[in-house]
């Protein structure tokens, strides 16, 4: 196998490089006097376009990806990424439109924004969205900062949010950046909120309880309802993390169950590729009282055009740039309108199916701390083969590489101990679930007999186990020329 | 259309096995009076070929490709080679997600640390991030930082900084106890030296000023460092057109504390604002206050190099609310892009796509200010955009030339009162000769 070297280590400046067509304008005269001008960047590469193809091919070929099978990744929501989504994202009049032209110029983008909010509330049951947040944490950060706005426009912001212990770590530290102090909510021997523990929690001094439903071990949390007027009652609101949303399309909505504010991964749910970490999507849903206090601007219609609303004196104010991540809602609005209502409804009813196959193909053959019905993912743990072999959930994922799977996500959640978090989503086959069961049994097996073959894993991946504590004590976070050549 | 890969009959055998009769039964556990009981409303399910069609007739109600256009601002028409659709389009590098397992994300991983190298090699910087959601909200992380830094609160903003940058300072830093206040411009379009020396005491936080700025002019960063310096507060540049990046100094080397910005330039297009490709950089010191994920190289248990994500305990999967920042998820694939369409540029080619845009923006000012009543409004020098002093609001002329199918660039009246005859133009090495021509023609109409 050939060992991909870095392009800093390939590059010669006597290589041809990319060419333009020659300057068709007169050159300026004295353009760069009297400015701060390069001659050199010291060490940036200078390649052949073969060169470059080869390297990216062959790095490319370093990656696990969802096109090359099952990526069993709880609470990521790997799925398949449509083809032709890619293609409906880099029509012209998406790609190249510019975000400050006239919104008359640019009414077919504006169609896609207003589209998918419409969209996104008929499924969610709330009454206005907007695309504006880049990711999920951005997406909490809105929520949270919406409100903020609205109860401080009440008279008092308030100081306190709730999280439960089993949330994303991305909650607390949303909440933290808009000021607010985390207070932890403890999971009941279900994994679920207790409504009678988090009555006492909730005083007049909590903004929101942030709830993710279904929540990280895939347990849907029953007593929603209540859960909602708890915090209602004092005058609270309730945040939904929807990073699970793909449990519930079509069977049942936050704006229902009595979520005020909601955000949806649109990387998740509603397939977009997630590119090997971004870019995503997070966008916010909100109930009618909350919508003066949206981030500018507003996609609204006047007539028959749509139009941009810049005047909302109440406004949270923008997170970014422009408009979010466009071209990802493009992709998103594109498989919603291929599947439909049964389609989108399908989305939960087989993530939930695959996932429950799943368990009880690996139910008593790897320990599940908590037996509470699971919706679209399932959290086993590496008790079981630890306790008899010492082997522990980093070694089980890292022999899952050598079966030709991508390991399911580790350690999270963090009340369970040496979690196992698997995600199939909805668009699996049986014929690779079946394989993916069957390598989780063989891996058992594996542990019990010779233990020491999972130590060493991975053994046939282009990297064994790399050291990542040396990393992080020693960080070597760039290239840097060697000093004797 | 559907996704769904099972059968019938792989349906029957699945519930047989969990031992239930239908899926329906899964869902006991979310209360009867919560189900939604009815078809979502939307519109029916479409094949491939009804889904483009009627995405190209969408497309189509956009007509903004079919303008000459001039528009800036943050985001830029530049030229992107063919290898960076063809290899980032990869399934390889499309469909992975986080690289969460090193062993099977070796790709992804080299291309980060790659980019962390490209970053740090432009901005002049150590250390560079994964990447952050956008130009502008990297601004608001790099206050954020600076904070964090020194932990003072009043942070002085140039007014000409891209004004929807500072609005996302200002939203992500309300709730924080943190003032921002502005430093205005001079006649040169550059930073009002008098009014920084004013503003600029010792409980000041940090500066943020970009370069070149709002209105394209470059701004004399080594002097402003200097001043900033002296009351030991950290000082911030952002870099909204990156593309400078290949011919001006890099802002590390005249005093930058943080470097951020917008890398839309390096391979993305417009995109009608996203997704772009927000870039941090800084000295060695503040590797721990700096956000986001960072790759870092390591060696396998056989002593190859290799690469992980390192650093976390800076990140809120681990550190919860006490992390540097809330980002999880970034902007990885459009990192990617990036570090394509650098190497494929190499050194020579971006410092010549960096000449062509000040040269032609240079004639194309020079041609724009031979129309009578037009003049330059500001005397600094410019990269690639500049703003033209018309002899009439800018917002009407502007409109008068779209009815000439040309989209001259941004009324500045809207962010800045006094310049309501400011136009704000961009030429690229995408505009020819020709084009810039007819831009000049139809001003000199209109104006007539």
């Amino acid at each position: 196998m050939i060992r991909e070297s870095l392009i800093f280590e390939i590059s010669d400046p006597g290589k041809p490089a990319f060419a333009l067509p020659a300057l068709d304008v007169p050159e300026a005269e004295g353009l760069l006097d009297g400015l701060a001008v390069r001659s050199d960047i010291p060490g940036f590469p200078q390649v052949s376009e073969v060169e470059v193809v080869r390297h990216f091919t062959r790095l490319s070929q370093q990656n696990y990806c969802v096109d090359l099978g099952l990526y069993p990744l709880g609470s990521c929501t790997m799925k398949h990424n449509p083809k032709v989504n890619e293609k409906v994202a880099g029509l012209a009049g998406f790609a190249q439109a510019h975000p400050c032209a006239p919104p008359e110029t640019v009414q077919g983008c504006l169609e896609v924004i207003k589209s998918l909010e419409d969209a996104l509330c008929e499924i969610t049951g709330l009454q206005a969205f907007t695309v504006q947040p880049s990711a999920g944490a951005q997406g909490e950060l809105v929520g949270m900062m919406l409100i903020h706005a609205f109860l401080k426009s009440r008279g008092n912001p308030r100081k306190i949010v709730l999280i439960p212990d089993s949330a994303h770590g991305t909650n607390p530290s949303s909440a933290h950046l808009c000021g607010y102090k985390v207070q932890e909510v403890k999971s009941d021997p279900t994994g679920r909120i207790d409504p009678d523990e988090l009555e006492k929690a909730v005083t007049e001094d909590v903004a929101a309880l942030m709830v993710t439903n279904p929540n990280t071990l895939g347990v849907f949390e029953s007593d929603i309802a209540d859960i909602a007027r708890i915090v209602h009652a004092k005058g609270g609101l309730l945040y939904m993390d929807g990073a699970n949303m793909n449990a519930l399309t079509g069977i049942v909505r936050p704006g229902d169950m009595g979520v005020d504010v909601l955000h949806i991964n649109l990387h998740k749910t509603f397939s977009t590729p997630h590119g090997g970490g971004g870019p995503g999507s997070g966008p916010v849903g909100i109930v009618k009282a909350l919508e003066p206090f949206l981030p500018t601007p507003v996609v609204v219609r006047r007539g028959e055009a749509l139009d941009l609303d810049f005047e909302r004196p109440r406004s949270i104010g923008r997170v970014r740039a422009f408009f979010g991540n466009f071209l990802v809602a493009v992709k998103a609005l594109a498989y919603i309108r291929t599947l439909g209502p049964w389609g989108v409804r399908e989305i939960a009813e087989i993530s939930v199916l695959n996932a429950n196959y799943i368990r009880k193909s690996l139910e008593g053959i790897y320990d599940l701390k908590y037996d509470a019905p699971s919706m679209h993912e399932c959290v086993f743990s590496d008790k079981l083969q630890k306790e008899a072999t010492g082997v522990t959930n980093l070694d089980i994922a890292k022999r899952l590489i050598d079966h030709g799977y991508h390991p399911p996500t580790m350690s999270f959640p963090l009340i369970v101990q040496g979690a196992l978090m698997i995600e199939p989503t909805e668009t699996e086959s049986k014929r690779d679930l079946d394989g993916f069961i069957e390598a989780m049994k063989a891996i058992d097996r594996e542990a019990r007999e010779s233990p020491e073959i999972l130590k060493a894993a991975p053994h046939h991946s282009y990297v064994r186990r790399l050291d990542e504590t040396a990393a992080a004590r020693n960080p070597v976070v760039r290239w840097e020329k060697p000093k004797n050549p | 259309m559907s996704y769904i890969s099972l059968s019938a009959a792989d349906k029957s055998e699945m519930l047989a096995r969990i031992g239930v009769a239908a899926v329906d039964e899964l869902f006991g556990c979310v209360p009867e009076e919560l189900r939604l009981g009815r078809d979502l409303d939307l519109p029916p399910a479409m094949s491939e070929p009804e889904l483009l069609a009627h995405f190209d007739k969408i497309a189509g109600r956009t007509t903004y490709p079919r303008y000459l256009s001039f528009l800036g601002g943050g985001a830029y028409h530049h030229f992107i080679p063919a290898a960076v659709d063809a290899l980032s389009g990869r399934g390889e590098f499309l469909s992975p997600y986080t690289p969460y397992q090193p062993e099977v994300s070796q790709g992804t991983l080299q291309v980060i640390f790659e980019y962390q190298t490209l970053i740090c090699q432009l901005t002049g910087m150590d250390i560079a991030n994964a990447s952050l959601y956008d130009g502008a909200s990297a601004a608001a992380e790099a206050v954020l930082m600076a904070q964090r830094l020194n932990g003072r609160s009043r942070v002085l903003a140039a007014r000409s900084l891209h004004p929807q940058y500072r609005r996302t300072i200002e939203t992500y830093t309300r709730n924080l106890g943190l003032t921002i206040e502005d430093i205005g411009f001079g006649p040169d379009g550059r930073l009002d030296g008098a009014d920084l020396a004013a503003k600029l005491k010792n409980d000041v936080c940090g500066i943020i000023i970009q370069s070149p700025n709002f209105f394209g002019v470059i701004e004399d960063l080594p002097r402003a460092a200097e001043e900033v310096h002296g009351r030991q507060a950290v000082f911030i540049v952002a870099v909204a057109e990156a593309l400078s990046l290949g011919i001006l100094e890099a802002p590390g080397k005249l005093g930058a504390d943080i470097v951020c910005g917008e890398g839309q330039s390096y391979g993305l297009a417009p995109a009608f604002g996203g997704p772009f490709l927000g870039f941090m950089a800084c000295g060695k010191a503040s590797l721990r206050q700096l956000p986001g994920r960072i790759a870092g190289q390591t060696k396998d248990v056989d002593g190859r190099r290799g690469f992980v994500l390192t650093l976390s305990t800076r990140e809120q999967h681990i550190r919860r609310e006490k992390a540097t920042s809330n980002i999880c998820t970034n902007q990885a694939w459009c990192a990617l892009r990036a570090t394509i369409f650098l190497e494929t540029l190499g050194q020579a080619g971006l410092r010549e796509t960096a000449l062509q845009n000040m040269h032609k923006a240079r004639a194309a000012l020079g041609r724009l200010t031979r129309i009578t009543g037009v003049q330059a409004r500001f005397t600094g020098p410019v990269f690639n955009e500049f703003v033209l002093e018309l002899p009439r609001d800018a917002a009407a002329a502007a409109e008068g030339l779209r009815a000439k199918g040309i989209l001259a660039g941004i009324p500045l009246g809207p962010d800045y009162p006094e310049l309501q005859n400011g136009l704000l133009v961009c030429v690229t090495e995408v505009q020819s000769r020709e084009s810039i021509e007819r831009l000049a023609l139809g001003l000199e109409e209109i104006l007539r």
